[in-house]
C-alpha cells in the first residue's frame, strides 16, 4: 500500500508558487527524503501533508485519507518533528509527553508506560523531569522526535530534524532515527539539505526545486545518472560544440562561469577532452555525489542554511 | 469514545496554561499590582477631589476595578495565543486530531483559570478593605466575573487568532482594552454624560458587568443584576460563536 499519494499538488500564494505540482507516491515502510535548497517547497509540502495548509489545487492521500476531506483521520496517522522547536519551554519534558498523549487519546493507563518507551528511544530518561528552558538544541530535538512517536504514527514526517545541530549532534539524531527505522515498522519522510546525510539514509530522494520535482530515484541511481564522472573546466574559448559530440559524455551545464560535464571513464577519456576543449584555465575531476546531482538537474548549487537568511533578516533590519 | 476524546484534550490544553501561569510568577504579579495600584491612587487621587470624599469613591470603584482585571488578564490571556504561534507551540495542538472547536473551548478554559484567580483574589482583597460584601454579594459578584471572564477571553483569542506577531499587543492595549474599560463606567457614573458617549457606553460589554456588580456589592445600579447578566451572557454566546469560527479559519 502506498502511504503517501500526491497528484499535482500546488500551494500558491499570489504571483509565488511555493509548491507548483508534485506527483509523489511513497511506499509503506520506506525512508523518503525530499532535497533541495531553502525555500525549494519542502516545508510547505509538509504543511499540507499534515493537513496544517490547504492545498491551493491538486489531491494527497495520507495513509488512504484524503488531506482536505479527512483532516482529522490524517492528523491521526501521523508524527511530526518540526523544523522549529515547538515543545513549551516552561513545562518539563516529561509534561511536554503527557500533554501529547492526552491530546492523542492514549488510554490512560498506557500513558507512563508508552512515555518511558520513547524516553528511552532518544535517552532522555534521566532529564525528564528538567523544564525544556534547560536543554541543549540536541536534546530538545531528541524530545520531539519521542513525542512524534509517542503516538505510534503510521507515518512520521521529519522537517530538517539537524538544522541549526552541530556536526556531532547531527550524526546522533540520524543515528536514533536510523535505529528508529529499523525497530519501528513505519513510512519515514524527511526534509533535509544535507546530501550525504540524505544519501546515507534514504531509501529514496525527490530532489525539488522551485515547487517542482526535478528528480526522484534512489541515491544511487540518481548519481548513475549524471553519467559516471564529472569533469569541471573553466576557460573563456573552450570547444564545447565538439565536445558534446564525443560519445563519452552525457551532458554538459554552465554553472557560475564553470562547466560541468558528465562523463564515463574519466580517467581514460581526460586526455581526450583536454585535447578537444582546447585552452583550460582549471580542471577538476570527481566522482558524483547528491550535490553534483542537485547540480546537474537545477543548474546550482545549494546554499547552506544561514547565509541567505542572515542576509535577508539583515536588510530587513537595515530599512 | 468521542466525549472522552474531546475532555482529555480540553484537560491538556487547559492543564498546560495552568502550569504556564504558575511558573510565570512575573505576569501574576503585575495583574493582582496594577488594579490594586489605580485602586488606591486613582482612587484616593480623584476621590479627594469629591464632594462626597475618597472613601465613597473607592467604594465606588472597586467594582470597575473587578471588571478591569478581567479586562486586562483575560484578553490578554486570550491574546496570549500569539505568543503560541510564535514558539511554534501552536502547530504542535493543531497538529493533533482534536478538533478546532476542542482547541478553542481548551485555550479559554485555561486562561479563565488565570483570570479567575486574580479577580477573585482582589475581589478577596475587597472584603478586607472593608467593602460591604454580604455572602450573597460575593457569591454573584463571582458569577458575574465567571461569565463576564468567558466573553472576554474569547474576544482575545479571537484577536489573537488573527493576530501574526506579539509586537501587535501594543494595539490591542490601545484599541480593545482600554476602550473597554474607560467606557465601562467603572471610573465614573453614566448618567449625565453626553448623547454620544452614552451611545458608546452601551455598545460595551464591560458597561454591563460592571453595572451588574455594583448592582450586588453597592446595591445602585442602571438596570438589575439579571438584566445585566443575561446581557453579558448573550455576549458570551456570540464571543464563542465568533471564536470557533475564526479558530477554524485560523492559519499558522
Amino acid at each position: 500500500m502506498e502511504s503517501i499519494k500526491t497528484r499535482e499538488l500546488k500551494k500558491i500564494y499570489g504571483e509565488i508558487k511555493a509548491v507548483d505540482g508534485i506527483d509523489l507516491s511513497v511506499n509503506e515502510g520506506e525512508i523518503f527524503g525530499l532535497l533541495g535548497p531553502n525555500g525549494a517547497g519542502k516545508t510547505t509540502t509538509l504543511m499540507m501533508l499534515s493537513t496544517l495548509l490547504k492545498p491551493t489545487s491538486g489531491t494527497a492521500l495520507v495513509n488512504g485519507f484524503d488531506v482536505v476531506n479527512s483532516p482529522d483521520r490524517v492528523r491521526e496517522s501521523i508524527g511530526m518533528v518540526f523544523q522549529d522547536p515547538s515543545s513549551d519551554t516552561l513545562l518539563s519534558g516529561y509534561e511536554n509527553l503527557k500533554l501529547h498523549a492526552l491530546m492523542y487519546n492514549l488510554p490512560l493507563k498506557e500513558i507512563n508506560k508508552k512515555i518511558e518507551k520513547v524516553l528511552e528511544l532518544v535517552d532522555l530518561q534521566k532529564r525528564k523531569h528538567d523544564i525544556v528552558k534547560k536543554y541543549s538544541g540536541g536534546m530538545r530535538r531528541r524530545l520531539e522526535i519521542a513525542r512524534g512517536l509517542l503516538h505510534e504514527p503510521k507515518i512520521f514526517f521529519l522537517d530538517e530534524p539537524t538544522l541549526g545541530l552541530d556536526p556531532q549532534t547531527r550524526q546522533h539524531i540520524w543515528e536514533y532515527i536510523r535505529a528508529l527505522a529499523a525497530k519501528i515498522k513505519m513510512t519515514i519522510i524527511v526534509t533535509t539539505h544535507y546530501m550525504e546525510e540524505a544519501e546515507k539514509l534514504c531509501n529514496r530522494i525527490a530532489i525539488i526545486d522551485h515547487g517542482r520535482i526535478v528528480a526522484l530515484d534512489s541515491p544511487k541511481n540518481l548519481v548513475r545518472a549524471t553519467g559516471g564522472d564529472i569533469v569541471s573546466l573553466k576557460g573563456c574559448k573552450l570547444n564545447l560544440s565538439e565536445l558534446e559530440k564525443l560519445a563519452f559524455v552525457k551532458g554538459i551545464k554552465t554553472v557560475d562561469g564553470k562547466f560541468l560535464i558528465a562523463v564515463e571513464n574519466a580517467g581514460k577519456n581526460l586526455q581526450e577532452i583536454l585535447r578537444i576543449a582546447g585552452e583550460v584555465e582549471f580542471v577538476e575531476v570527481h566522482s558524483p555525489d547528491l550535490n553534483d546531482v542537485f547540480l546537474y538537474y537545477t543548474g546550482r548549487e545549494m546554499r547552506e542554511e544561514g547565509d541567505e537568511v542572515g542576509f535577508m533578516t539583515d536588510v530587513t533590519r537595515a530599512t | 469514545m468521542n466525549i472522552r476524546k474531546t475532555l482529555k484534550g480540553l484537560y491538556a490544553l487547559w492543564f498546560r496554561e495552568f502550569r504556564v501561569f504558575t511558573r510565570e510568577k512575573s505576569r501574576i504579579i503585575s495583574s493582582v499590582c496594577l488594579p490594586l495600584f489605580w485602586y488606591f491612587i486613582f482612587g484616593n487621587g480623584v476621590g479627594s477631589a469629591m464632594p462626597s470624599g475618597a472613601g465613597n469613591y473607592q467604594h465606588f470603584i472597586f467594582p470597575g476595578f473587578l471588571a478591569m482585571t478581567i479586562i486586562f488578564t483575560g484578553l490578554f490571556a486570550g491574546a496570549y495565543i500569539v505568543w503560541d504561534k510564535k514558539v511554534d507551540f501552536l502547530k504542535e495542538v493543531l497538529i493533533t486530531p482534536l478538533s478546532r472547536t476542542t482547541v478553542f473551548f481548551g485555550k479559554a478554559m485555561g486562561s479563565m483559570t488565570d483570570a479567575l484567580i486574580q479577580s477573585y483574589f482582589l475581589l478577596f482583597i475587597g472584603i478586607l478593605l472593608g467593602i460591604p460584601f454580604t455572602p450573597a454579594s460575593i457569591f454573584l459578584s463571582m458569577l458575574m466575573l465567571f461569565v463576564f471572564a468567558n466573553g472576554l477571553i474569547s474576544l482575545g483569542l479571537i484577536i489573537g487568532s488573527f493576530m501574526e506577531s506579539p509586537e501587535g499587543y501594543g494595539l490591542i492595549s490601545s484599541f480593545v482594552i482600554y476602550p473597554l474599560f474607560l467606557l465601562s463606567g467603572a471610573l465614573y457614573p453614566l448618567d449625565n454624560l453626553p448623547g454620544w458617549m452614552k451611545f458608546l457606553t452601551r455598545l460595551d460589554p464591560a458597561t454591563y458587568a460592571v453595572d451588574g456588580l455594583r448592582a450586588v456589592i453597592l446595591g445602585t445600579s442602571a438596570l438589575s443584576f439579571t438584566s445585566n447578566l443575561l446581557i453579558v451572557l448573550g455576549f458570551d454566546v456570540l464571543m464563542a460563536a465568533v471564536g470557533t469560527w475564526a479558530f477554524k479559519r485560523m492559519k499558522l
